[in-house]
């Protein structure tokens, strides 16, 4: 008899959970009502979210949950191995996706979509190739995960099956999908050159395996789906046209899934595979590094400039995604740390935003940030909501953003590197820049806009969800740790990776 | 019966096939029946004859009794035993996918069943045998029943099936050529006795001559680039309820057996078949990019699968071309990989044609409304064509990439990444035909039943769904037993 | 030199002479517009395989493989193998020849032509 409460089965059930949950509703989504459909999404979210609670004790014990399922090919097993960094990013999906499954609730309904169906069945299937991806033990595994979000994610960005949400799907497919290919070519190097796929923290490569060109080459095409999807700059032109998605959509991409599996993909690649010292050695974490950097000012400075919320928005992603880029690239245990903890908050506050701006769009139908002056009077737990928010995403202290913003810095003053410091510093004045207008046109006292006159919010299925995410924003600024202890299992992967080395 | 079963898996719907027309005369449905029965028997046969190959090695069947060299003998290790699994299930679905196309008249009908009986015959047939003449004998019937078939689907049909005809007849000539000189040189038409005798040496000449005559040969039959002129419009216009035996399994047979002939009877010591796999690897290369490239040009599904398999072969003849025990073993897995694919395909090629009336891309407008279950092969396939995990052509083309850097062939990684992103833009076309376009209000030629299609289509495209994900999460199983018989082939 | 070439002739001539057979027959697939004089090639290219074998299955001082008294040395008999192979040939090309006749049939019926360049133009219609 197989015990099926064991810990190692959990990562595999985790997985299963969301991947039943979206073949049910695809198989039985019209034949049965909205209210059972949506069931089985929240049945299956709060199952997910149980499951992926359950193994946290273990892990902050240190106690290795490794499962192998079957080879997936000759030599290569499908495993899973949970560790700090990937619960870290487990816990923010499985949290994340409670969350926006009743906000996707209230919006799709609210907001009279169609297709509902198909999109809850992508949903789950995204959140089960996110999970997977965490747990994943080896590249091939994660890959698998990876290609399997990638076309999952394709639907919900067509969603509106017009000639906008075509292109914009055109173009995703062709950025990840070519990014995708490419890793896949490095990753059968890699197999060939190493002979093994494991994830090792401080990684399996060596100079030995890959002299010195190869190495480069093959580290910026295997960080190149990374950076694909975390939209580090030049490569994220996609994202800001994914825009043209239903909002949750954009939540989900922006703050849960998808972006957050670029970053965790380079965290693995560059620190799992390479190891930081490959990673250095070969100067690919250098660049990469000032990549990071360029992105995060520039896209700071395009976000300025629009007056789409939802673009300013996705610039803004963008911008705080490299953030993580940059803090993996700095190869110290803090920074690390702060990285992945950026992984945690940037999720919070980036969500929240969308959830707000989404919550806008349906109940007044304005998209643009001039049409928003005197907003604060109709909505005003929502505007609340989205100002805490703003200063987290600046990292003023006591609020999320500011504890792994803190870290990277940390982690760049001991590497010896003002400039990050000071880009990092700069950026959140750049945020401070296109963030706080949005707030101070909503609360502007002085013009009172007559649409505006009467108080009303978006239904609580939305309402709900956006106050939680901005009340943990503030919970976990002040206390980091609080509940999961991310900041912990966060510090634990900085130093499982580093401490070989010391 | 245990100890028959090679020849009896050929000889059923070989039977089956002559009493198909008899019957049909006295009863429509009795010649079908007797075929779907046959095939059906053979089906299950190969899969008791592949458990006893992999429990009990390799089978050979001497016909008639009379002892090998001078009699015919049939050959069955694992990795025909497992083509013949692919072939007969495929057959089998097809059989029952046929009933609901072409011609309605009881004599027609019954032939085209019986002349599908033979083909399968055929196809059987040159996968297990392990003389050449035999062989030769099997292209044949294969061929001529596939020339039938193909001129059954309309006027286009006749010409494309005639042009085929022509070419195919040279392959097939140029084949006999090929063996008469390696016969008239060493005396046996044996494969097994031949590689002997051939390995003894001294007979470098011979065996060039020979190769460059079968190159052709198999070149034009497999329609390998620049040999695949025929195929194109051969695929389109074949017999629609025949399509997805013609086009997923019969340019694939002719692989295997050249396969036989390069790796196991003049073995990659003898040069030239070295220098062979570098021609093969460019003709492949070139196969791929061509493929995908005038695929994407077309606007009727059944040219651009059709298209799609020109590059698709060229996966299959890449591996050879690479020519590793691990490319070999990802060939194999892509050759029934794909045969369920582009058998998948057409099956649904089929179903929407038969539902309505249209092979036309842009009259697709989100017809996934009307039948979720072949939109899901739809998408299955098309990911698996592209190399998404975890379909069948991800493996098949993870296996390749692996023997390539074994090899350090750096180019045919390359060109995997690229043609695989060039499948990608016709596929997602035809997603976003199937799923995005608005509706073109198409007329629904089948409302009855609860189901989208009669069972009898719905059956082959549920298989179809099933076995290229099976291919793909049990590759590993299946390459454990290609590799009992590819293990030290090759280079 | 003359006597070289004569004896040349007299061994493997009529293995160049086979050889002309098959070119002209694959030529002719190529070059002609006929469907007819194809298929004619066709099967003048299939006669000159069926030669080949022939040709290579003769022996000096072999008579045919019919057991005569007095005769029983293996190199008293020509092989028969060939022959035998070429009976199946014989049959195949039968059927191919008459697959194809009845396509050409089918396409004058449809068509109301086999000339290629007309069929390539009337094909456009359908």
């Amino acid at each position: 008899m197989m015990d099926f409460m064991a810990l190692e089965l959990r990562p595999l059930f985790a997985v299963l959970v969301s991947l039943i949950a979206a073949c049910l509703i695809y198989s039985l989504g019209e034949s049965i009502r909205p209210n059972a459909r949506e069931g089985i999404t929240i049945t299956a979210a709060i199952l997910k979210i149980v499951l992926v609670y359950s193994m946290i004790p273990a892990v902050l014990e240190g106690r290795e949950i490794s499962l192998e399922v079957f080879p997936v090919v000759k030599g290569v097993s499908f495993a899973f191995n949970v560790d700090p960094a990937g619960m870290v990013f487990a816990c923010v999906a499985s949290t994340l996706w409670i969350l926006t499954s009743f906000y996707s609730i209230g919006y799709m309904r609210g907001h009279g979509e169609k297709n509902q169906t198909g999109y809850y069945a992508a949903f789950a299937m995204c959140l089960s190739a996110a999970t997977g991806l965490c747990f994943a033990a080896n590249l091939l595994t994660f890959f698998i995960f990876y290609e399997v979000l990638t076309v999952a994610t394709y639907p919900l960005v067509v969603h509106y099956r017009d000639e906008e949400g075509t292109r914009s799907g055109r173009k995703y497919l062709a950025y990840t999908l070519i990014s995708g290919q490419i890793f896949f070519a490095a990753m059968v190097v890699v197999y060939a050159v190493a002979g093994t796929l494991d994830f090792t923290p401080g990684g399996f490569l060596t100079s030995e395996m890959l002299p010195m060109p190869w190495a480069l080459v093959i580290f910026f095409m295997m960080i190149g789906a990374g950076i694909v999807k975390a939209g580090v700059m030049p490569l994220h032109s996609w994202l800001p046209a994914a825009m043209v998605a239903p909002t949750p959509v954009s939540a989900l991409l922006h703050a849960v899934a998808v972006v957050k599996a670029g970053a965790f993909c380079t965290l693995r690649v560059v620190l799992y595979v390479f190891g930081p010292g490959l990673a250095k050695s070969c100067g690919g974490s250098d660049i990469l590094a000032w990549m990071a950097v360029f992105t995060i000012l520039v896209s700071s400075l395009i976000a300025m400039r629009k007056t789409n919320l939802k673009a300013r928005l996705a610039f803004s992603t963008v911008g705080q995604l490299s953030y993580i880029v940059l803090g993996i690239c700095i190869l110290t245990p803090f920074s690390t740390a702060g990285a992945l903890y950026h992984i945690v908050a940037h999720a919070f506050m980036k969500i929240t935003l969308f959830m707000a701006a989404g919550a806008i769009f349906v109940t007044t139908h304005k998209k643009d940030i001039t049409e928003i002056v005197g907003l604060g009077r109709r909505m005003p737990v929502t505007m609340m909501a989205f100002t805490v928010a703003s200063f987290g995403i600046a990292g003023f202290p006591f609020f999320v953003g500011f504890v792994s913003k803190a870290n990277i810095i940390f982690g760049a003053v001991e590497m010896g590197r003002p400039i990050y410091v000071a880009t990092l510093i700069a950026s959140a004045l750049l945020a401070l820049g296109y963030l706080m207008p949005v707030v101070l046109v909503a609360f502007k006292k002085n013009i009172v806009n007559p649409e505006f006159m009467e108080r009303g919010e978006a239904n609580l299925c939305m309402l709900i969800p956006l106050v939680i995410t901005a009340c943990i924003s503030i919970i976990l600024g002040v206390a980091p740790n609080i509940g999961l202890h991310l900041f912990d299992m966060s510090l634990m992967a900085g130093n499982s990776i580093f401490t070989p080395l010391m | 019966m245990m100890q028959n079963l090679p020849v009896l898996i050929i000889v059923t719907p070989l039977c089956s096939a002559l009493l198909c027309l008899l019957l049909t005369l006295i009863n429509k449905h009795f010649g079908r029946a007797v075929v779907v029965i046959a095939t059906a028997a053979s089906l299950v046969m190969s899969v008791i004859q592949l458990k006893s190959v992999i429990e009990d090695g390799v089978i050979h069947y001497a016909i008639g009794n009379y002892a090998p060299p001078f009699g015919i003998e049939l050959v069955i290790d694992s990795l025909n035993a497992l083509i013949i699994v692919v072939i007969a299930l495929i057959g089998f679905m097809t059989v029952l996918f046929a009933e609901n196309f072409g011609d309605k008249r009881p004599v027609v009908k019954g032939g085209a069943n019986a002349i599908l009986a033979l083909l399968i015959t055929g196809l059987l047939g040159m996968t297990s045998t392990g003389d050449m003449f035999n062989l030769y004998v099997f292209l044949e019937i294969t061929s001529l029943s596939a020339y039938c078939l193909i001129a059954l689907g309309g006027s286009k049909g006749v010409v494309s099936a005639y042009r085929y005809m022509l070419v195919g007849t040279v392959a097939a000539t140029f084949y006999l050529l090929g063996i008469g000189i390696l016969y008239s040189a060493t005396g046996t038409l044996n494969m097994g006795d031949l590689a002997t005798i051939l390995n003894e040496g001294g007979f470098d000449e011979v065996m060039l001559v020979s190769m460059s005559f079968l190159i052709v040969a198999f070149g034009i039959k497999m329609a390998l680039f620049p040999f695949h002129g025929w195929q194109p419009s051969a695929y389109t216009h074949a017999e629609p309820g025949t399509r997805p035996l013609i086009t997923g399994v019969m340019g694939k047979i002719p692989a295997l057996a050249m396969f036989r002939f390069f790796f196991c009877i003049y073995g990659t010591d003898f040069i030239y078949v070295r220098y062979l796999l570098v021609l093969l690897g460019i003709f492949s290369v070139l196969g791929m990019l061509y493929g995908s490239i005038m695929a994407m040009a077309q606007n009727d599904i059944r040219k651009m699968l059709a298209y799609s398999s020109v590059a698709q072969i060229g996966y299959i003849s890449l591996g050879f071309a690479i020519g590793t025990p691990v490319a070999l073993a990802g060939s194999f897995l892509h050759m029934m990989g794909h045969a369920f694919m582009k058998g998948g395909l057409f099956f649904c090629t089929g179903a929407i044609r038969y539902k309505f009336g249209t092979t036309d891309l842009n009259e697709f407008g989100r017809i996934y409304k009307k039948m979720p279950i072949t939109s899901g092969l739809l998408v299955i396939a098309s990911l698996s064509m592209i190399g998404i995990p975890p379909t069948a052509g991800f493996f098949s083309k993870w296996y390749l990439a692996l023997g390539a850097a074994g090899r350090h062939e750096w180019i045919y990684i390359a060109v995997l990444v690229i043609s695989s992103l060039l499948n990608a833009v016709y596929f997602f076309r035809l997603i976003e035909k199937v799923f995005i376009q608005s509706s073109k209000g198409l007329k629904d030629r089948w409302s009855k039943g609860e189901l989208e299609l009669p069972l009898t289509i719905i059956l082959p495209v549920v298989v179809c769904f099933l076995a290229i994900l099976g291919i793909g999460v049990f590759n590993v199983k299946l390459f454990d037993i290609l590799m009992l018989t590819l293990e030290g082939v090759g280079l | 030199m003359m006597t070289t070439i004569s004896a040349f002739l007299a061994s493997k001539g009529i293995y160049l002479l086979t050889l002309i057979l098959l070119s002209l027959g694959v030529a002719g697939i190529i070059v002609c517009n006929n469907y007819m004089k194809k298929l004619i090639c066709m099967n003048i290219m299939q006669v000159a395989v069926i030669f080949f074998f022939l040709c290579f299955g003769q022996k000096d001082g072999g008579t045919i493989p019919v057991a005569v008294d007095g005769l029983v040395k293996a190199a008293d008999y020509i092989n028969p193998l060939p022959h035998g192979l070429m009976l199946t040939a014989i049959v195949v090309s039968l059927g191919t020849t008459g697959v194809g006749l009845s396509l050409l049939f089918r396409i004058m019926e449809k068509y109301g032509t086999i000339e290629e360049d007309d069929l390539i133009k009337r094909e456009k219609k359908f």
